[in-house]
């Protein structure tokens, strides 16, 4: 079976007046039908604009997507003219974003925002897509939706605005969601129901979606893979199980022990990463975590690592490191046994 | 207007000996609604706070946890006079702030001070590093000319800047840095208590981990006390020694860190924790979530009773005619539930 997805040496790049910024710099990634993956980073990584990129939504100046193909459903979008995009978008390809409140139209109803795509895309008269429109309200659990369907935005509380954005983005039976951080601005309450909301929509429909997100906690109960992202590029992918369980990249290991868990009690102290990301105009020589990684080696400030299969893990893991390569220093190294760690590189170097 | 203590504030003070560093007791806070344009006549109240008690001890930290909205803030706000509280006292080493006047309370907020949420807006763009931080130190009359340059250096090398900064803007630095450079400020003036509002909510995961360490390591050096307010609950549980749990406008439950995690009473609390995603695929998995129906109600016209019987699966009849006590269900465990557990 096709991939429903193939992105291939996707470039983004930002032209502005202190130079380029590559904020996408060589992604490539595949998604099969009805699979759900989650690309996780900090802010600045590239993520969002990842996403914005596969829908051809990267604003024309500054932005440009100046290499790479995205094959969706066997055909390259960015070969596409405008026309053959607007016929795809909000269609086939559907996107939540992650602010509810500015993302919808203040001036039109709830209903009207729902039933453009639905006079656009599927070609319903009114009365059709109204039907439609109040079933997709029920679907995402607008309470009284009959009567609400035509009130304004400003109306609704956030939860209910982002369910109405995914009614939308689920209005004309899309082949693939990209929601991006769908529920950053919402509370732990909300957040709880719109992720369940959503795992059970994808589930029904079988569609494939991607979760563009900075939580480790929401990728790690609702995707089946995971993409973690660093100055524009895709520095670790793996299963979520695998992810967790062994994470090879120092980046994902940092991420992992910077967080606080809620199951687990006062620890002694966190450890964070040291230091900033990189600037994304004048990138370092090498990798480009280096600078903050502790588990650097000579290699790593003077030739860029590929991403490639880790050994000793699940078939499908893969890292963008030198030290997870065959033969590297970190293969056999668990990250939650630093010391033994800081120990054998006190040793070898 | 006399204000009896009732809830943590009394039974705390007969257990321990030693007094509170802050005592609060029905501290309420109601933003008035009016309506007319010469003649404003009031139509309405905000409750953002309703009738809210409790204590922090001198070297403690204790969470404030709560959604959008639900008054935790402006609780921050009202302890430090930041605005004049409608009701309620805020007992601060045994004097009522809330009697003070002008020059008496710009006295006592040498020793409490606050670090803001938005690393962007709380830093005035237009002054220099130096001139933030020495700021305080002018205003007290702690230090001035090259007294009060050292004692800047000295700060931001506490908090883990460059000692040579004194003469950049705030647009030069990171989030975190930022964040840095306002806690440098409220430490300017050797504070014994100091609100933190959602001081980490506004940077990136990695940057959060260095500073919640700094705020820890600044603590334990000049013995501080904090209120930290957060919605994160894993950062509250990392951070806290004790935790309270607010919702719409009052503390619902609380209790010792470990204590309220282990054994939430409140079915608030026990939703809030259950939502909060945990970054394990092995644990997620297996978890039962409570999943809340509705929104937060407004506060403008709170429900009667208890204010979660709307969303609560637990609610009966009592609940929507008789506001529970907020009393003691197991030793220095507080909640305020008809049906706890």
């Amino acid at each position: 079976m096709p991939d429903l997805l193939d992105v291939k040496g996707l470039e983004t790049r930002f032209f502005t007046r202190d130079g380029e910024v590559h904020a996408v710099d060589g992604v490539s990634f595949r998604l099969a039908a009805g699979e759900t993956l989650g690309i996780v980073g900090e802010s600045g990584c590239g993520k969002s604009v990842t996403a914005l990129s596969l829908m051809r939504l990267i604003p024309y100046p500054p932005g440009k997507i100046t290499a790479g193909t995205v094959m969706f459903d066997g055909q390259d979008v960015l070969k596409m003219d405008d026309d053959e995009v607007r016929a795809i978008r909000g269609n086939n390809m559907a996107m939540i974003f992650q602010d509810p409140m500015t993302s919808l139209n203040p001036v039109l109803t709830i209903s009207r925002q729902i039933t453009e795509a639905l006079e656009l895309h599927l070609k319903m008269n009114r009365t059709d897509a109204r039907k439609r429109c109040l079933e997709l309200l029920e679907m995402v659990g607008i309470p009284s939706a009959k009567v609400r369907m035509d009130d304004y935005p400003h109306q609704f509380s956030g939860g209910m605005r982002q369910r109405v954005m995914i009614a939308m983005a689920l209005s004309c039976n899309p082949k693939l969601i990209l929601a991006d951080e769908p529920t950053t601005a919402l509370d732990v309450t909300i957040q709880a129901q719109i992720l369940e909301l959503l795992k059970k929509l994808a589930k029904e429909f079988g569609t494939a979606f991607i979760l563009i997100t900075h939580d480790l906690g929401v990728v790690a109960g609702m995707t089946q893979r995971i993409h973690v992202m660093y100055a524009g590029r895709i520095v670790e992918k793996a299963d979520t199980g695998e992810l967790f369980a062994n994470p090879k990249m120092p980046y994902t290991w940092g991420l992992l022990r910077s967080i606080p868990r809620l199951d687990e009690s006062r620890r002694a102290k966190l450890r964070p990463i040291e230091g900033l990301p990189p600037d994304l105009i004048n990138l370092p020589v090498g990798c480009c975590f280096a600078a903050r990684c502790q588990y650097k080696r000579d290699v790593c400030t003077e030739k860029e690592p590929e991403l490639k299969v880790v050994p000793k893990a699940k078939p499908d893991h893969e890292a963008r490191c030198w030290g997870t390569q065959e033969g590297g220093w970190l293969v056999d190294v668990d990250y939650r046994t630093d010391t033994t760690v800081m120990a054998a590189v006190g040793a070898a170097s | 207007m006399t204000v009896t203590a009732r809830g943590p504030v009394a039974q705390g003070s007969t257990a321990s000996h030693a007094p509170h560093l802050l005592e609060v007791t029905g501290l309420t806070m109601h933003f008035p609604i009016t309506q007319g344009l010469v003649f404003q006549r009031q139509v309405g109240a905000v409750r953002a706070v309703d009738g809210v008690d409790f204590f922090v001890d001198k070297g403690e930290t204790v969470g404030l946890v709560g959604e959008s909205g639900c008054g935790k803030s402006t609780t921050g706000r009202a302890i430090l006079q930041l605005y004049k509280p409608t009701k309620g006292a805020v007992l601060f080493d045994g004097t009522d702030l809330t009697k003070l006047g002008g020059e008496a309370m710009r006295k006592q907020r040498r020793r409490m001070q606050m670090i803001f949420q938005d690393p962007y807006a709380s830093l005035n763009p237009r002054m220099t590093v130096g001139n933030i931080i020495g700021e305080p130190l002018e205003v007290h009359e702690l230090a001035k000319g090259q007294a009060k340059l050292n004692r800047v250096q000295e700060l931001l090398r506490v908090v883990g800047l460059n000692p040579y900064f004194t003469n950049r803007y705030p647009h030069e630095f990171s989030g975190g840095q930022r964040q840095r450079i306002g806690i440098a400020r409220s430490l300017a003036v050797e504070p014994d208590f100091i609100v933190c509002d959602e001081p980490i909510s506004a940077l990136d995961v990695s940057i959060q981990a260095q500073v919640i360490n700094l705020l820890e390591e600044l603590q334990s050096k000049f013995n501080l006390t904090y209120l930290f307010i957060a919605h994160d609950l894993s950062v509250v549980r990392h951070i806290s020694d004790r935790v309270a749990v607010m919702y719409l406008g009052k503390i619902v439950e609380l209790a010792d860190r470990d204590e309220l995690y282990k054994r939430p009473l409140h079915p608030y609390s026990q939703a809030l924790l259950s939502a909060v995603p945990i970054p394990d695929p092995a644990v997620e998995t297996k978890r039962q979530r409570i999943i809340l129906t509705g929104d937060v109600p407004s506060p403008v016209n709170p429900p009667s009773g208890c204010h979660f019987h709307t969303r609560c699966w637990k609610a009966q009849a009592v609940c929507s005619e008789v506001d529970p006590e907020f009393k003691v269900h197991a030793p220095r465990h507080w909640a305020a539930c008809h049906f706890p557990g």
